[in-house]
């Protein structure tokens, strides 16, 4: 702890930071631009000055840039000082005077870091009487609007891009003042992490091109807190609407999970709330093939009623993507034992194997700010950019780590970004990246190795024992790997706090068991190692911890007659099995009752479809991969008769008469129950708020008495929400709301993104209520290790067989934000990928057509793509994609013949 | 007595005075041009509709009877795709006219707009936009902003220098 005199009060603050960040911790309002707090320090802008002075009887002092000064104990300075007010006052004049007259166009206005530090410093008044510089722009394709004209060269941009994401398309060129912030030429942004660019980005250089196309201020968007339905990682987020449809998604800052950056599919994905695809009343499908009407939620009731009222003959499928809520409720419904968790049996053997490793062994899943600090990282068998972008960029930051600490001894303080950066040049700390197909983390790391999942689990078994040789060690290694296990278990060794990532989208438990082995090893060894495992969606962890059956169950309780009605929650089941299998599936039941969001073949093959609402209108709680239960609350009331599914299966209850269904009246009744039922879910809490509810409106919320007047004069009251103490309002509680019912962050004075400053207890540190979200699963402290001893065979390679493994895909590899009209424009095409040798041998060559067979099923046809990396005897199926059936990962295809 | 005499004289008086009452609404009074009545959209000097939708007006209408929603032609030009005043709530403020930073929304000295159906004081954007540019003749937002749109490229608003060649290397 230091003392700082900050115009002449003593403040107690923590050393280590500079000036600038303990002052905004501190509350005082200081102007910046180039510093961020993920970015730290350049002192590029010049903007943050402050007057420095020797000791108490110094009166003149210096002007020094406060995010390049350190913190010392007993330091003077004065933010009130007239001449450094002056100072900064001209520096915006300068900065000022090539920006153009846009801010009524400028999408940024209303959320405008400059704008806001131009009204702070008082320069109101353009004195400057020369010409403007202009420039062309770049289409960046279909995330992000440029605008260049707007730029004041802060750098924070190419600093997030290149630095911060590891973007390589993208950089600062020209030179003098022409310097320009863009790529060589037009074209799409590659980096998966883009779209941060707009929140990133002081001015409104660069802005949400979603957006656009349906603009809304910022203070006109009525927000809620909510999470990102697109992968397991669960970055919060604050989806915003404006006259009942979904205007974008914004990050909402939660240190422990996705701090200040989402990924781009989080970002804009959101437009699948607005598709055409949505169910918006309840259907009813009769005899004929197209025989769909649109029916009354009554009606839709009273027809299932009959089916559902003998819960023994009704299974309910479960879903990952649903909320725990509704998945109760379901399991209600049908009771436990007819309850399945909606995955497919390898898909919940693998996520239940997560939970025990995580649970029963002595490594705790990680945070993602957690893996941001670790200083070495495996990764193993898993495609983390595209299957858990978030965790990634994690990986990137710690990557970076150790090279820091070496700036440490030279005594350049961490936040000095760009002395830490030369001090390091391209030195980068420890990373493995082993997976079967080209990973985007390759160019992060120190080691990569391609490799069959068999193999990928060898080389973590064998990296295992040479860490602790109390795990089991694999025979018949190969030279090279054993001296590749033998170089990362030592830097692994070297490291302070090592992390293993691994995920099971490649469908092997023995990767996830290697990955255990290593972890523990490292344990053993008494490092502070984490062991973080990538789910595909975002709430299978949450379905993991439930105790659902898996798929098989339902298709043997249909198949065998025991049950005749199927209730499909928030699933398509086209995506967890064969094609064949699902329909027969759906065919066999007597009935089918599909509950979703939108149109899919499960839902096409429904008897009767319940419209639920998307995740974005929805409340509910969803656990991610850390294992963190995060509730979710519904930004808006969507129209027609679309509700939570949760609320369909009470309303299905109530229709069965069932007594449960009288209690439970709001999602504080279902949370009650299921926390009750559902031990391993106990931490789920209610959260209250005393003396009102919180508003969802900014209090600058506008056209209240206009917006439907076209419709109808009289005004009427908004709905009001019982699932929750936020209001569908600008009015109402004010003061410091607990951080996961904070729906926007907004500070008077701060109306840009920056405005999080004023809500955390540090800057870049925790909110002011703590990090949202409750921890379910805690490792075991038993130091007993009881190790994984099953080792896999090395792979070996079958005569005109492959082995498939997944090409996860950030853009279309998501069921529900390939939906959106952006993300879509990003989606790879859709391709069998193998080694060149096998093409060859084949007798094929990329873009020619290959013709797949599955044991038994029908040929499938795709377009063979060259992957020089991927091992021989393996062929990449991009699972997912829009157009590729599902096929089990880890099955042999075999060829009959191509055209 | 006398008091009672004084108020005859002044009566008597006043009626030389000129009158005040006009017969409305044979004869009506002067409004100056600045008086706050009916709310208009005008055009620029080159007959585009002002309003950029920007949503300033909107935000500090202090009754929020403004609704609006804001779309861009093919070249970027941003205009209203609707734009609604409720003037049964409308308190004739000027705030509107304040705010608007293209001079596009302005009070005329209009006030005849007693209706007895309320549902007939809604204005959509058909009903507010005029033809001339009101009050101000000169200004046109697009000639001074950065944005380019149809007819004028970067670099040819007004103060602009032509766009920078950002492959130069010259000092
Ligand atoms: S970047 Fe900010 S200051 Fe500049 S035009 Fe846009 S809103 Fe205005
Ligand atoms: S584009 Fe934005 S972030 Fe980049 S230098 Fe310019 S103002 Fe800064
Ligand atoms: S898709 Fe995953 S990583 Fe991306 S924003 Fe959503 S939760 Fe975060
Ligand atoms: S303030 Fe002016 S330009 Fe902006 S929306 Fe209103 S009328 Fe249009
Ligand atoms: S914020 Fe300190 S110089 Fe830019």
């Amino acid at each position: 702890m230091a003392t700082i005199y900050v115009d002449g009060t003593p403040h107690e603050v923590e050393e280590g930071q500079n000036l600038l960040q303990a002052c905004l911790s501190l509350g005082y309002d200081l102007p910046y631009f180039c510093w961020h707090p993920a970015l730290h320090s350049v002192g590029a802008c010049r903007q943050c000055a402050v007057k420095q002075f020797k000791d108490e009887r110094d009166a003149r002092g210096r002007i020094v840039m406060a995010c390049m000064t350190p913190v010392a104990d007993g330091i003077r300075i004065s933010i009130d000082d007239p001449e450094a007010r002056e100072f900064r006052k001209s520096v915006i004049e300068w900065l000022m005077t090539n920006h153009p007259h846009d801010c009524p166009i400028c999408d940024e206005g209303g959320s405008c870091h400059l704008q806001d530090m131009t009204v702070m410093t008082g320069h109101a008044h353009r004195r400057f009487r020369y010409k403007k510089r202009t420039y062309r722009n770049q289409c960046l394709g279909p995330f992000l609007n440029h605008e260049m004209n707007r730029c004041i060269q802060c750098y924070r941009c190419v600093r997030f891009y290149r630095d911060y994401a590891g973007g390589r398309d993208f950089d600062v060129l020209g030179s003098r003042n022409r310097v320009y912030f863009g790529r060589h030429e037009d074209g799409v942004l590659e980096n998966e992490f883009s779209g941060n660019l707009a929140e990133i980005c002081p001015t409104g250089v660069f802005t949400d091109k979603t957006l656009k196309k349906h603009y809304t201020r910022k203070w006109d968007l009525q927000w809620s807190p909510s999470i990102c339905p697109h992968c397991a990682v669960g970055c919060n987020v604050s989806p915003g609407e404006r006259y009942g449809s979904l205007r974008c998604v914004v990050n909402r800052y939660n240190d422990a999970v996705n701090g200040y950056v989402l990924c781009d599919r989080g970002r804009f994905g959101y437009e699948y709330v607005n598709s055409e695809k949505r169910i918006r009343g309840p259907l009813a499908r009769g005899a004929g093939e197209n025989a769909v009407e649109a029916v009354s939620k009554g009606t839709a009731l009273e027809r299932i009623r009959p089916w559902i009222s003998e819960p023994e003959r009704v299974v309910g499928i479960g879903s990952p993507r649903a909320s725990l809520e509704s998945n109760f409720a379901l399991r209600a419904l049908v009771g436990p034992e007819r309850f399945v968790a909606g995955m497919s049996d390898p898909e919940l053997r693998l996520a239940r194997r997560a939970v025990s490793i995580l649970r029963d062994g002595p490594a705790a899943p990680p945070s993602v700010a957690e893996i941001e600090a670790c200083d070495a990282v495996v990764v193993l068998g898993e495609d983390l950019t595209n299957s858990a972008p978030r965790l990634a960029l994690a990986v990137r930051q710690a990557v970076r780590r150790q090279p820091t600490e070496k700036a440490a001894r030279f005594k350049i303080p961490a936040w000095d970004a760009a002395a830490v950066a030369y001090c390091c040049q391209n030195e980068k700390g420890p990373l493995l990246v082993a997976t079967p197909a080209p990973d985007r983390l390759d160019d992060a790391a120190t080691w990569t190795r391609r490799a069959a999942p068999d193999d990928v689990a060898r080389l973590g078994f064998a990296i295992a024992h040479a860490v602790c040789s109390a795990s089991p060690a694999p025979d018949a290694m190969s030279e090279a790997d054993r001296s590749l296990a033998e170089e990362v278990a030592r830097a692994l060794k070297d490291a302070k706090r090592p992390a293993v990532l691994t995920g099971v989208s490649c469908g092997s438990e023995d990767v996830l068991r290697a990955a255990a082995n290593l972890a523990w090893a490292l344990r053993a060894e008494g490092k502070d190692a984490r062991l973080s495992i990538a789910l595909p969606e975002c709430n299978s962890m949450g379905l993991a911890l439930m105790d659902g059956g898996s798929l098989d169950q339902a298709i043997e309780a249909v198949e065998n007659g025991s049950a005749q009605t199927l209730v499909v929650l928030e699933n398509d089941l086209f995506r967890r099995m064969e094609k064949t299998k699902a329909e027969r599936l759906l065919e066999s039941a007597q009935h089918a009752i599909a509950i979703d969001c939108v149109e899919n073949p499960t839902t096409a093959r429904a008897e009767i479809v319940l419209p639920a609402a998307a995740l974005y209108e929805a409340s509910g709680t969803v656990v991610n991969n850390e294992g963190r239960a995060q509730r979710f609350d519904r930004c808006y009331v969507a129209e027609d008769n679309i509700q939570d599914g949760w609320r369909w299966l009470i309303d299905a209850m109530s229709a069965a008469r069932r007594s449960e269904a009288k209690d439970w009246t709001s999602l504080d009744d279902v949370r009650a129950a299921m926390t009750e039922a559902l031990p391993a879910l106990a931490g789920v809490a209610q959260l209250r708020v005393e003396g009102g509810k919180i508003p969802r409106q900014p209090h600058r919320y506008s056209g209240r008495t206009a917006m439907r007047a076209h419709i109808d004069m009289s005004e009427p009251t908004p709905p009001e929400d019982a699932d929750s103490p936020l209001a569908f309002s600008m009015e109402g509680y004010s003061g410091a709301e607990p951080p996961a019912l904070q729906p926007f962050f907004w500070s008077p004075g701060w109306n840009s993104p920056s405005a999080v400053n004023k809500h955390q207890r540090e800057i870049g540190g925790a909110l002011r209520g703590g990090s949202p979200g409750i921890r379910l699963i805690e490792a075991a402290p038993s130091e007993k290790i009881v190790w994984f001893e099953e080792i896999p065979q090395a792979f070996s390679r079958r005569p005109d067989e492959w082995l498939l493994v997944p090409l996860s895909r950030i853009f279309g590899g998501e069921e529900l934000s390939v939906l959106s009209p952006a993300v879509a424009e990003r989606v790879a095409a859709a391709c069998i990928a193998m080694n060149p040798k096998d093409a060859e041998a084949l007798g094929l060559k990329a873009g020619d057509e290959a013709e797949i067979r599955l044991g038994g099923t029908e040929p499938i046809r795709q377009p063979l793509a060259d992957m020089k990396e991927l091992p021989e005897g393996v062929a990449g199926w991009p699972s997912g994609l829009p157009g590729v059936e599902w096929v089990e990962m880890l099955s042999w295809i075999g060829r009959k013949g191509t055209d | 007595m006398l008091s009672a005499l004084k108020t005859i004289w002044l009566v008597l008086r006043h009626m030389f005075h000129r009158r005040v009452t006009v017969q409305y609404p044979e004869t009506s009074n002067y409004l100056a041009p600045r008086y706050r009545g009916r709310i208009v959209l005008t055009r620029d000097p080159d007959g585009e509709e002002r309003c950029v939708a920007c949503y300033l007006c909107a935000a500090v209408c202090p009754v929020d009877c403004i609704s609006l929603q804001a779309t861009e032609d093919e070249h970027g030009r941003r205009y209203p795709e609707f734009f609604r005043i409720n003037f049964s709530r409308c308190i004739f403020c000027g705030f509107c006219e304040e705010a608007c930073p293209t001079y596009s929304i302005q009070l005329t000295p209009d006030n005849e707009m007693s209706e007895y159906k309320r549902k007939n004081l809604v204005y959509e954007k058909d009903d507010l936009l005029i033809s001339g540019p009101g009050k101000y003749h000169d200004y046109n937002f697009y000639r001074v902003a950065g944005l380019a749109i149809q007819g004028k490229d970067k670099g040819e608003a007004e103060n602009e220098e032509p766009p920078v060649d950002v492959r130069s290397l010259l000092p």
